[in-house]
Formats: C-alpha cells, structure tokens, sequence
C-alpha cells in the first residue's frame, strides 16, 4: 500500500499543511522522514471544512493515507471516549482483500502515534460472533464492502451504530461507481445520509475521463435542476510510462487469442526483469499462457497462475509468493488489476488487446509504485487486429486519454432489493423513501411511478394480474407506513442480499485415474480428490465424457458430472479443447475503437505499424477498400461453396453478435439462405449458401436497408422471445431483485425438478404481462450488457449513408482475421434446437438402418 | 380415426425393434419464418407476443409409441393420444405452482396456470378426445384448488364439457376438492395398460406414469439442449410433466435406473416443431 512509501522527493510543504496537521502527526511524518503531500493537505483541509471530495490519484500516489488522515486527525484530538459509540468512519472497498490490507497498513500509524483508535474489518469472512461484537461495541474505523453495508443497514439498530458517522471512505470509486454494485452503495450512501447528515464523503479514483459523474456520485443531489458536485482534488500525476509493442522472433499470425507465438520472447523479457506481471483478458487465455510458458520454461523460472477461477487458498498462496519475492512472474487477469501491491513489480506485459485505454493505463500502473519512475510496460498483440488496437491504446495512454463511461441510470432491479433492505430495517414511509433515493445520483431523475412499481413488486411481485395481494411481503401500519409482513423475509433478504449473481458454478475436482471409460452418470465409483477451483456451470454442461481442457495449471480430461462437482483427471493431452469459459471477456471499448478506425482510414499512421500490418492494409486498399473513419465497409464475395458477407463496425464482440444474430434473421427473409455467422472485436462476417452479391444486383438485397435501424424493432424483438442471452441477462435481475432465491454455494441442488428454472418464467412473463418491471429492468441490461443493444443503435444510426460497399470475386485482407474464427467459435442463428436434435435422430436411422 | 386438426400424424413409421417408432416429417421449418405481429420501437419495453397461441409454436407433430400393444401417439406437447380409447394423458401439470410459492414469500408470475391450461386447450382441440385423464400431481398442492382464479377455474370446466375427466391422484395432490370437476382414482386400469401417477418400482407390464418429470440432454457442437421427453421400453412409458413451471429430472438420473434396467430405453425429445426420437448414447447429464 502507498503508505509504505509516501516518501516523494517532488512533494512540497504547503504554509498551511503544518497548521493542518496535529503536532503528533507532524512529529510521526518527520520521524519517517515524509513531508505532507500537496494533495492530502488540501483533501485534509476540505474535508476538515465539512466537505466532501473526490481525490484522484495515480497509484503510489499515497493515495490511502490521503482518505484517513482527516479521520486520524480527528480522532486522534476527540475528547475522551464518549459512553455510547458509534462508528466514526467507514471504509468502502470493492475488494475484501483490499480492506484487509487497508488494516495491516493503518494498524502502523494508529500503533505509532499511540492513537485512541479502534480498526476492524467486516467482510463476508468475518465470524458471526465477531460481527455481534462489532453491533454491540462498534470500532471507530470499520473497513467493508458494499454489501457487508446494506446488510448493516437493513438491522432495527443501524442508527445507532452509525448515527454517530463522520466519514465514509469510497476506495476505488471509479470501478465501483459505474457497476449494479456502485448503484446498490448510492443507495446506502443515502440512507447514511438520512441516519448521519453531517457525514463527510471521500472518493479514492484513479485518473478517470468524466471525474464529474464521480464527485456526483459524492454529492447528495436534491430536487434541483443542476447535479450537485463533491469538490475535486488531484494530485500531480508520475512520470510517464514506458510502454512498447514487444518484438517477437515469430511473424504476427493472422488470427486467434491464444498468443502462443510470442511466448518465447515474453519469457526472455521475464528472465530480464525481477517480477513480471503478465495480464491477459480471459481466464483460458491465461491458462494458455501459462501452460506456454512452463513448456518452453528450461531454467525453470518460478512463475504462477492467477484467475478468479482458482480456489481461494490457491491464490493466496500466490500473493504470499510475491510479496515474498519468490517469483518471477504470475500469469493473470483482471483479478490483479485492482488495488493490492504484493512485490515489487517492474514489469508489466499486457497480452492481447488491451480493450480500453483506461485498463491498460491502471494496469501498467502495477509494475513499480513509485511515481517518480516510469513504469515499463510491453503490449503482445495475438494477431494483426490487434496491433492496431495496441497502437491505439498506446496513443492514448501516452496522451493521458481515458475511456469514458456512459452516464448511468440506476438499475431497477437494485432498487428493489434495497427498498426490500429498507423494511427490513423497520417500517418505513414511501415519500420520504422516495425522496431519499433520489439524493443518490443514479437514482436522481427516477419517476414516482416507477419507484411505486418497484415498491408493488417487491410486496406482491408487481404483476398486472393482482391475485397476490393476500401473501403481500408488504403491509401497511395504521400511520400509513410498510412494514415486513413476516420476520422471515428479513431472513430471506440478507441470504440474497448484493449485485454479484455468477453463472452458477461447479466444483472441479481431480480424481484418481482409471475410471474414464463409463458411461456418464456411473461417476460414483471415482474416489474425490482435491478441488483446483471452479467452472462456469453452462461450460461443464457443454462437455462430454472425454473432452479435454487446460484449467488450473493442468490439462484435464472430463470424467463426469455428479452433483455440483466435475469430476476430471489429469491428461497429457498436447491440445486441449481449450475452455471458453467467459469470466473477463471485454468488448472493446468505443473510445478505442473511434482511435483504430482513425489508424485504419489515416495511411500516413500506417507507418508506425510493423510491417507485416502496414502491408496488409496496403493490399486492402488494392484488392478492396479501405473505409473512412465514419464509414463501414461492407464486403461480399465467395468461397468455396459459400457466399460471404463481411462488415467491419469495430463495435466489440457483444455488439457484433447481437448485429450478426439480426442480419442473419434479415437475410433469411430476403431469400439468402444464411448459414452461420462469426463476430469478433472488429468485424463479423455471415456465409449464405446464395449468392448475395448477385440479390444486390437484382435489387433484392439492399445494402442501406440490410442496416437500416428498424432491426432493433421488429427483429431484435422476435429474437429476444428465445435468446438465451436475454434469459441470462433476466436471471440476473430476477436474483437482484429477489424474485428468486440465490443458489448458495455448497447447498446441493434439492433435486431439478423442483427448482424452476428463470428461463419459463422469461417466456411466461414475456407473453402474459409483458409490461412487467423485470422485463423493463432485463430490456435495460440487455442494451448495455451482454447484447449492447445501446452501442449497435448508436452504430447503425452512425453509419446511415455511410455505407461503402463492394463485391469481391475473393476474400479480402481484411476479412482474413475475422474468417479464420469460424470453428473457433461459431454463433447459430435462431431455429438451432431442432436443427440438432433433427440430426441427432437422423443419426438414430442411420444406426437403425445399418445392417449386419 | 384421427381427431381434431390432427395432421399427418403416425405415418411414416420406421420400425425400430421392440418399440416401433416413427419419425414423422420434419414440420418444415415452422418456427424459423416466426416472425412478429408488432414492429417495436428500440425503447424501452418488448413489445407483447401476437395472439394467444402456446409460447413454444409448438405444432401437433405427434410420434407413434406402441406399449403392450396400445397404438399410443406422443404428441409435441407433451400429451399422449390413445386413438382406441379416444382418451388424451397428460403428467404433472402442477397448477397453482406459482401461488403456492408466492403463499411462501417468493412471488413468481402468476400466470402458470393459464399457461398450463392454454396448452392443455390447444391440445385437447386438436384430439378432441372423449376422455382427458391426468396423471397425478395436477394442483401443485392440495390448497391449489382454493387459490385457483375464477376464470381459470372457468377455464378448465369448459375443457370438461362433454368429456370424461379423471384426476389421478399424486403426492402433491392426495386429495382434489369436487370444485376441481371430473372424478378422482388413485390409479386407473384402461385396456391392457395402468396409468398411474408415480411409476411401480417392481417391474411393471404396460404402465403409463408421470411423476419424474423425465428431462434429456443433447450437446452437439458446443450447443447444448435441456428438454422434457417421453421415455418408455417395450413394457413402460414415463410423460413428461406438461405444466408450465415445472423444471425437469435427467434420463440419466438414478431415480429412472430401476425403471428400465439402467439406461436400456427409449427418449422422445419435444422439440419446438416436432417429437424426436434421439438415441441414448447421444445424451449427457446434468
């Protein structure tokens, strides 16, 4: 943590700092020999003011010591210790680990200077019994995560506990502000307010393209027109980083993520540094490398593994590892992104795309915390489209330019579970609620009606047809207010309570080897070894007795499913079917992708390409196009039997599939005879068994039409009705919301055919009340979530007139990339199911048929 | 022979061995030109699916089950169609499920039973049979027939007009209220065949039940499908639950060994189009 190393020769003494600063702290700063930085004292001077602030920092910045210090200082000159207590700040972290680490770090202050000062942390991991110590003598500080927060609010003794509040410490508020998360925490934030109304708000951030809609988020917002503001503190940003494209021996392949080509040379880079952090998008990805790694790995370096897969002791071992210094490098993904410094790293290499700006800028950050020296940072492109991307990020990191967030309106199915919380903190009164969530800056602008429907869905499920008014969770006391109807809902918020609904998960369990060869369902004769981490349920379900993956470090061979566990064992398998497995797959961010369609249009940048991407643009432009910045070039042309069509939107892979799913849908009705499609980051390409360059010019097809914006009516609305990414998207809010109960882990499923599954309910809504809430709420998600609907509108709305087409007689440069992913990871168009099952009973007369 | 709009049904046939199965034509992409009534704005609400037809599309398509000599059609809605005895089974269709969940503070869509019931119609117009008999575990509990809206309640007397119907009684529903219509049989011998709500675990001769709500699994190419199916050999027929929220028990579940000797049966997977008959060693787990 930074303040191990708040030393900055730069930083300068303000006149005021001194005064500021109570004579114990001052003598405590000397002792160490640091000075007051620029930004804690004027942070210290706002917030001793009675102001809230956003503070925003790069890291190594002592960034933490900033956020306490007014609440030290404070602490430290109260008088006496009061009879009753309360909490005096609380501390915000999106990470349990983090706020643990905050306490290792503030225990060497608080022990130094002798300050009266109780620390604790509260976290899903803490004891039940320390958690009733902590509400019946609460500590001065208490470090948390957002939910440990709504579940302290939702006890009749939150005013007490917190009524006394005089700061709230928000750490890393530019992950959390934007996420379902960040708006459960407004919400909370609100309701301190109401408990604590002189309560002092600071923001933790990193360097952020829009830092308004965070000190908005600081800020109470009341009826007026204007959103109120926290006051804003930067400080002086570090010294530039130092980041290249890594040369490789191996030519840039064409295709494919798994980046093995560079392996080699990201391994001489790792012998050349102390600690390299390797960070790569998804979790196969790193398991890849990793693997990549240790084949070539002769001196065997010490390198690790670490995703959010891996058990939990696993990675801890991991951490200790590092911050030990006992290794070289760790292989991981985003879960090393946020916050915890565990050694001392001075090398960052980021593998693949970087996806957005402001995720490699705090990534590079990792590698060495100290701001008054470059962080070293390469980039490994997997394949041509990605060194575009690379060259991109690099602009506008090198340009201090962020990827900015879209303004956020707060999520519906949030609401409810904290208008749930709410009652089950005592009976509450609807106007005031009202008014208090819309203090919250996500929840500002929220309409009475809506906020009266989440109020009926939460009590009686909200549906049109009113036959649920007797089981009401919700009463009405004589004075007008809503209390719980029965204790027990109490009981059943607090299981559900949080934003985070994960696919569900399955154990991965190592056996012994030599039952491969049954027949699934007889696993019961493996004997359980141990448990490397867990699966994404709907990726186990894609398996078969036999398919072999790398996970964990291993290459695994699936042995059977039995219960919430797969069984696996261990394989020499040279090429695992690879997991594709989702956990932290980003969609490149718009920002980027408005800077690679620039690269691409601008043939004076091409220059600063290698030369294998610069020549393969210049035969684009040859054989086929290049498009403007605003245009987007459609292709057609023929291969083998098929007919392809190829667009490039460099909208993200979220986008384009839902884009490709839509043309497909269109294409179909114009007579085309689609086949499949594939997306990736930059393009999609769908094949036809027609030949849709000869439907052009016939006039069947038009191109301006194919995209014409209507395909987010009528099209997008017939492939909602079986989408099972909408359904997905639904099951998410339909736990939020608590309209089902959250699958806990290690209770085993009481038998399939009780539970219900969220998909009928989806079809069942969607047809007779589709007006419901919910449905609103998964509509919403969807636009931004996993179909990025939002993006695609903006897109087709973007591109109306600017269409360039061209017919092909061959494939084009351009399309190579995008075609070489089919079989990597092919979409179906609607209509799949019974395709599969009419081949699978195909293949039973076949079989019957069969003699002898 | 055939009643109501019945089409194309039980031609075709491709024997099988001991079960004679037959694939019927495949319903010609019926569900690929579905196409929306309604064009919807981008914002902010999906637009109401047409009409008030079953959600599924599905379209009849039956498929041919002979079980100790009863010519049987397995039809794509999870009903079964005895042609000799004019009578349609239907297994489990749990109504009231979604009240009696929300009894218990978990407020599901109250909209199951006039989903149930609309299939139910749909299919009973198509046989237009003489008798409709359900195999137990009809009412998700014996409260369902009190909690029941009017005009559901509506609703399912019409569909007793003129037809025998009898409940057959489960372990969700032991005992039915006379308001439910129909008759009440702890089992039901019809022909040679017993039709009871939970399958008999000693070896049975000709039994049709219900109970398991029998699920299979298919994955082929990274896609997988989960969907109820008709299992049966040459000597039992396990329906699958035909309610609108009931979720569904694997094939390949230890509860359905006993039934038919480990894995040794057949599976008819309903799709949205048409019956499937897929083979065993083709199907996973849970």
């Amino acid at each position: 943590m930074p303040l191990r190393r708040t030393e900055a020769r730069s930083a300068t003494r303000r006149a005021g700092a001194a005064v500021l600063l109570p004579p114990v702290f001052d003598a405590w700063f000397r002792r160490r020999g640091w000075h007051l930085r620029e930004h804690q004292a004027a942070l210290l001077e706002k917030v001793s003011q009675g102001r809230s602030a956003l503070l925003i920092a790069p890291t190594g910045a002592g960034k933490t010591l900033a956020g306490f210090l007014p609440s030290l200082t404070d602490l430290a000159g109260r008088p006496g210790v009061r009879g009753e207590r309360s909490i005096h700040t609380l501390y915000i972290s999106p990470l349990k680990a983090l706020a643990a680490d905050v306490e290792r770090n503030l225990l060497v202050p608080v022990a130094e200077m002798r300050l009266p000062v109780r620390v604790e942390t509260r976290t899903g991991d803490t004891s039940t019994s320390r958690k009733a110590r902590q509400r019946h003598r609460p500590p001065d500080i208490l470090l948390t995560t957002p939910e440990q927060v709504a579940l302290l609010l939702s006890h009749g003794d939150a005013p007490r506990m917190l009524g006394g509040l005089r700061t709230v410490i928000l750490d890393e508020l530019h992950a959390l502000a934007p996420t379902k998360r960040g708006d459960l925490l407004s919400l909370d934030l609100a309701r301190l307010a109401t408990l604590a109304p002189d309560a002092r708000r600071i923001g933790l951030s990193a360097t952020v393209a829009r830092p308004s809609e965070l000190r908005a988020y600081l800020s109470p917002q009341t009826r007026s027109e204007a959103t109120l503001l926290a006051d804003v503190v930067r400080a002086e940003g570090g010294a530039r980083p130092e980041i290249s494209i890594l040369e490789t021996e191996q030519p840039l392949p064409w295709a494919g993520h798994t980046t093995r080509y560079a392996a080699p040379d990201i391994l001489a880079a790792i012998a050349r540094h102390k600690l390299s952090l390797i960070f790569v998008n998804t979790r196969s990805q790193a398991e890849l490398m990793f693997q990549e790694l240790w084949r070539l790995n002769e001196k065997n370096l010490p390198i690790a593994l670490h995703h959010g897969s891996l058990d939990a002791a696993r990675r801890r071992k991991v951490e200790a590892a590092m911050a030990a210094g006992a290794l070289r490098a760790v292989v991981a993904t985003s879960t090393l992104d946020l916050g915890i410094d565990w050694g001392d790293v001075d090398l960052v290499i980021n593998v693949g795309a970087p996806k957005g700006a402001s995720r490699l800028i705090q990534r590079v950050g990792r590698a060495n915390h100290r701001l008054d020296e470059a962080s070293q940072a390469y980039l490994v492109p997997s394949n041509r489209f990605e060194v575009l991307e690379c060259q991109a990020a690099m602009d506008a990191a090198s340009a201090g330019d962020h990827d900015a967030t879209s303004h956020r309106t707060g999520a519906i199915d949030v609401l409810a579970q904290h208008v749930w919380g709410t009652a089950c903190a005592g009976p509450f009164d609807p106007d005031t609620l009202y008014d208090e969530v819309r203090t919250a800056a996500p929840y500002a602008h929220l309409a009475r009606e809506k906020f009266d429907r989440v109020v009926e869905f939460v009590s009686t499920g909200g549906y049109a047809l009113k036959v649920y008014e007797r089981f009401a969770r919700l009463r009405p006391t004589a004075d007008g207010r809503l209390r719980l109807s029965h204790p027990r809902l109490a009981q059943q918020y607090r299981m559900n309570v949080g934003t985070i609904v994960e696919a569900p998960m399955i154990k991965v369990r190592l056996v012994g080897r030599g039952h491969g060869r049954r027949k699934p369902g007889a696993a019961r004769l493996l004997i359980g070894g141990r448990v490397l981490g867990e699966l994404e349920e709907y990726f186990i379900e894609q398996l078969s007795v036999g398919d072999t993956f790398a996970f964990a470090g291993n290459v695994l061979r699936f042995e059977g499913l039995l219960d919430t566990e797969a069984f696996v064992t261990r394989t020499v398998d040279p090429e695992p079917m690879v997991p594709s497995y989702e956990g932290g797959k980003f969609p490149l961010s718009t920002h980027l992708a408005r800077r690679v369609r620039r690269m691409i249009a601008d043939r004076r940048q091409w220059l600063a390409l290698p030369e294998p991407v610069g020549e393969w643009l210049a035969i684009q432009s040859e054989r086929s196009t290049v498009p403007d910045a605003e245009e987007v070039l459609v292709e057609t042309f023929p291969r083998g039997s098929r007919h392809f069509l190829a667009v490039y939107p460099f909208e993200g892979r979220l986008a384009h599939q839902t884009l490709g799913m839509l043309l497909t849908r269109r294409l179909h009705r114009l007579g085309a005879k689609p086949v499949g499609f594939v997306a990736n980051d930059y393009a999609l390409a769908v094949w036809a068994r027609e030949d849709m360059a000869a439907l052009e010019r016939a006039g069947t097809l038009d191109i301006g039409q194919l995209f014409a914006e209507d395909m987010l009516g009528d099209d997008l609305d017939a492939w909602l009705a079986e989408s099972s990414l909408m359904k997905r998207t639904f099951r998410v809010n339909a736990v939020i919301a608590g309209l089902i109960e959250r699958r806990h882990p290690g209770k085993v499923k009481s038998g399939r055919q009780v539970t219900i599954s969220t998909d009928l309910i989806y079809d069942v809504l969607r047809k007779h009340d589709p007006r419901h809430i919910l449905l609103e709420a998964a509509w919403a998600d969807a636009a931004t979530g996993l179909l990025d609907i939002g993006r695609l509108g903006d897109f087709l709305r973007r591109v109306k007139g600017h269409i360039r087409y061209t017919a092909l007689d061959r494939v084009t440069p351009l399309a190579v990339p995008v075609l070489l992913e089919i079989g990597q990871e092919l979409v179906y168009g609607g209509g799949i199911a019974d395709d599969i099952l009419r081949e699978a009973a195909d293949d039973l007369v076949r079989e019957a048929m069969q003699r002898g | 022979m055939l009643g109501g709009g019945s089409r194309d049904a039980g031609k075709a046939a491709l024997n099988l061995g001991v079960i004679s199965s037959s694939l019927v034509k495949e319903g010609q992409g019926a569900g690929d030109s579905r196409t929306s009534p309604v064009g919807l704005s981008p914002a902010p609400l999906p637009s109401p699916q047409g009409g008030g037809e079953s959600p599924q599309g599905r379209r009849g398509e039956t498929a041919a089950i002979s079980l100790c000599g009863a010519q049987l059609m397995a039809d794509s809605s999870g009903a079964l169609y005895w042609p000799a005895e004019a009578a349609l089974l239907v297994a489990d269709l749990h109504l009231e499920k979604g009240s009696s969940l929300a009894s218990r503070g978990v407020m599901l869509p109250p909209y199951d039973t006039r989903e149930t019931l609309a299939r139910l119609a749909e299919a009973i117009g198509r046989f237009d049979p003489a008798r409709v008999i359900a195999l137990g575990d009809s009412f998700h509990d014996t409260d369902g027939t009190r909690r029941i809206a009017g005009d559901d309640l509506d609703c399912l007397r019409g569909l007793q007009k003129g037809r025998t119907w009898t409940w057959i009684l489960g372990n969700h529903d032991p005992q039915i209220s006379p308001i439910a219509g129909g008759t009440f049989q702890d089992m039901l011998t019809l022909g040679a065949l017993t039709l009871r709500h939970e399958p008999a675990q000693a070896p049975a001769r000709g039994e049709i039940a219900g109970h398991l709500h029998p699920t299979a699994r298919l994955s082929h190419n990274g896609a997988s499908i989960r969907r109820p199916c008709f299992v049966g050999n040459e000597s039992r027929l396990v329906m699958p639950a035909f309610g609108a929220f009931t979720g569904g028990l694997n094939v390949l579940d230890a509860a359905f060994r006993p039934l038919f000797a480990g894995t040794d049966f057949t599976v008819w997977m309903l799709g949205d189009q048409a019956l499937y008959c897929v083979p065993t060693r083709r199907l996973s787990a849970d």
